[in-house]
């Protein structure tokens, strides 16, 4: 998928097993929304296929539509529609729709049922816009980062509903940048970046199962050839990975004559530790490694 | 924890049933809005009652009494506002607010929701034509009658909405949301000014037969044409017919849903 010169989505290979969460993982601009929306069939690839229940999304619109839900990023009603009237038209649309009380019951959206779209706050109307994707009883639903911009509490009834979609064998998919998000919810994760696929795995495999690490974080950038004199210094048995110039991450057992190599080789080095960090591989470390970039909404 | 609940059991609902829906939607929200319920009704009557009374001091050469002579011009005023402004305003902001492409992921196709559109239009008109058509019987109103003039009547409305409509959707598929409702508005108040809607073309004088060619000359004549004299001159129709054509080839070349 290019849009003019950029490229937002290359060669992306990704396959969704029905009744399942699948989780698309990447910062912004990575192509995440793109992906879904070609798959929704809002774009048309330049190169390679997209099929969604067997149909194509662009050519057999019409027979799928009605078999997916869609939850877009922000907005999608009108300002002045009341909550409840505009998850009552959506749901008027559909042949056999959900009950609407029991959904706005489920996504806490009686409070707002008779307030104007645009007076509603921002986690309201993420919540209105996965009742509309759900309320028609689809097949497969296509979350664009659900919990963006809600409270906790909220995040965890959203969590919930997804969960309970995929026991009643509705296949999701989601964009996120939330980690723990991802590792909660995804049977697989996709890791995507800069339009390519860069990971893709159960969360269990994409943390290898918890390996220890150490993650060191210096005052100022360590010298040329810091991480190759590290892993010289450790030997084989840890793996030393630059994540930027002043951190590093060692994968491996973190004991004493580690800890104590690693403190020895900044006193032969010149440089001083801001942070030293043990703690188990998680997907953030993962995702450190594999795009030397902090996976932060901002 | 399955609960059954959301099992699938996906599928669109009759097309019919979706644009009746579609159609009273999108009427009830034009209806709620302060600024559409004014362009609809509140400015059309204040132009009645208005015109009616400043005949006392101005003459503008009518050959029949005022009521009789403005009730058509201000209902083919009302069939502009809703066919073209409100039509305009509303698709634009629709287009921004992400409500077409919200939509576009709904079992309702693109042929639905433009037949909602339409049948929304008819909807509000209806609502236009109930309370002018009270205020006008009201003051006097004395309209040429039979079944002829009804249909004669109905027929520059569904020409008139067309012709409107097809232009109001070029100008939001163009202009932004805010360029829209100011040209919209603006195009509107220079029609009902000099459009010869209200006024018969042939209060303008020499300008009267090029302003016949306007889709707001065409209208306005062709409802004159109706409820005054039960006739229908052809001219008019064609006119809005012509429009409608040029309308709807712009439209169609220039519009984005999104």
């Amino acid at each position: 998928m290019r849009y003019g010169e950029k490229t937002a989505v290359d060669h992306l290979d990704l396959t969704v097993e029905r009744q399942t969460i699948t989780a698309v993982l990447g910062p912004n601009g990575a192509g995440k929304t793109t992906t879904l929306e070609t798959c929704e069939g809002y774009r048309r690839p330049q190169q390679g296929t997209v099929r969604v229940l067997g149909l194509d999304p662009v050519a057999q619109r019409r027979a799928l539509l009605p078999r997916i839900g869609v939850m877009l990023q922000g907005s999608g009603a009108w300002s002045g529609v009341h909550a409840m009237e505009m998850l009552e038209h959506i749901a008027r649309l559909h042949a056999h729709p959900l009950d609407t009380g029991m959904l706005a019951d489920r996504l806490g959206l009686h409070e707002c049922g008779r307030t104007p779209y645009r007076r509603l706050s921002g986690g309201q109307q993420q919540r209105l816009g996965l009742a509309m994707a759900v309320v028609g009883r689809p097949e497969v639903v296509f979350v664009d980062e659900p919990t963006a911009g809600m409270d906790p509490l909220a995040r965890r009834t959203t969590w919930e509903l997804l969960e309970e979609l995929r026991a009643d064998g509705v296949t999701v998919v989601l964009t996120t940048h939330y980690m723990d998000e991802a590792e909660r919810l995804a049977d697989r994760i996709h890791i995507i970046d800069h339009g390519r696929m860069i990971a893709s795995g159960t969360p269990v495999e994409l943390t290898r199962g918890g390996t220890s690490t150490i993650r060191l974080v210096v005052t100022r950038p360590f010298p040329d050839g810091a991480p190759a004199s590290l892993q010289a210094a450790l030997g084989e048995h840890v793996e030393v990975t630059p994540i930027s110039e002043i951190s590093l991450l060692i994968t491996g057992p973190a004991d004493h004559t580690t800890l104590a190599t690693v403190s020895r080789w900044c006193e032969e080095q010149g440089v001083l530790p801001e942070s030293l960090s043990l703690g188990q591989r998680n997907l953030e470390d993962a995702f450190l490694e594999l795009t030397g970039r902090e996976l932060k909404p901002q | 924890m399955s609960t059954g609940v959301f099992a699938p059991k996906p599928g669109a609902a009759p097309l019919a049933r979706q644009v009746l829906a579609q159609a009273a939607m999108e009427a009830k929200l034009m209806l709620r809005n302060g600024e559409q319920l004014l362009l609809a009704v509140v400015i059309p009557v204040i132009v009645l009652v208005g015109a009616v009374k400043a005949d006392k001091h101005v003459d503008f050469n009518l050959d029949q009494s005022p009521i009789d002579a403005f009730t058509p011009g201000v209902l083919a005023l009302a069939v502009m506002s809703t066919s073209f402004t409100s039509l305009a305003i509303a698709t634009g902001f629709e287009r921004r607010y992400g409500v077409i492409k919200r939509l576009g992921a709904s079992p309702l196709p693109r042929f639905g929701l433009l037949a909602g559109k339409i049948g929304a239009l008819f909807l509000v008109e209806l609502f236009q034509v109930v309370v002018l058509g009270a205020v006008a019987f009201a003051m006097g109103w004395d309209p040429h009658g039979g079944v002829r003039t009804v249909l004669l009547g109905l027929e520059a409305l569904l020409l008139g909405t067309a012709a409107f409509a097809s232009l109001g959707l070029f100008v939001a598929g163009v202009l932004r949301a805010e360029a829209t409702l100011a040209a919209a508005n603006l195009i509107y108040l220079l029609l009902m000014a000099g459009g010869a809607v209200v006024l018969p073309a042939s209060a303008y004088g020499g300008a009267g037969d090029a302003l016949r060619l306007l889709p707001s000359g065409a209208l306005g004549e062709a409802m004159r044409s109706a409820l005054i004299h039960g006739d229908c001159s052809g001219r008019d129709q064609l006119v809005l017919l012509a429009w409608t054509v040029v309308g709807v080839a712009l439209t169609a070349r220039t519009f984005k849903w999104e």
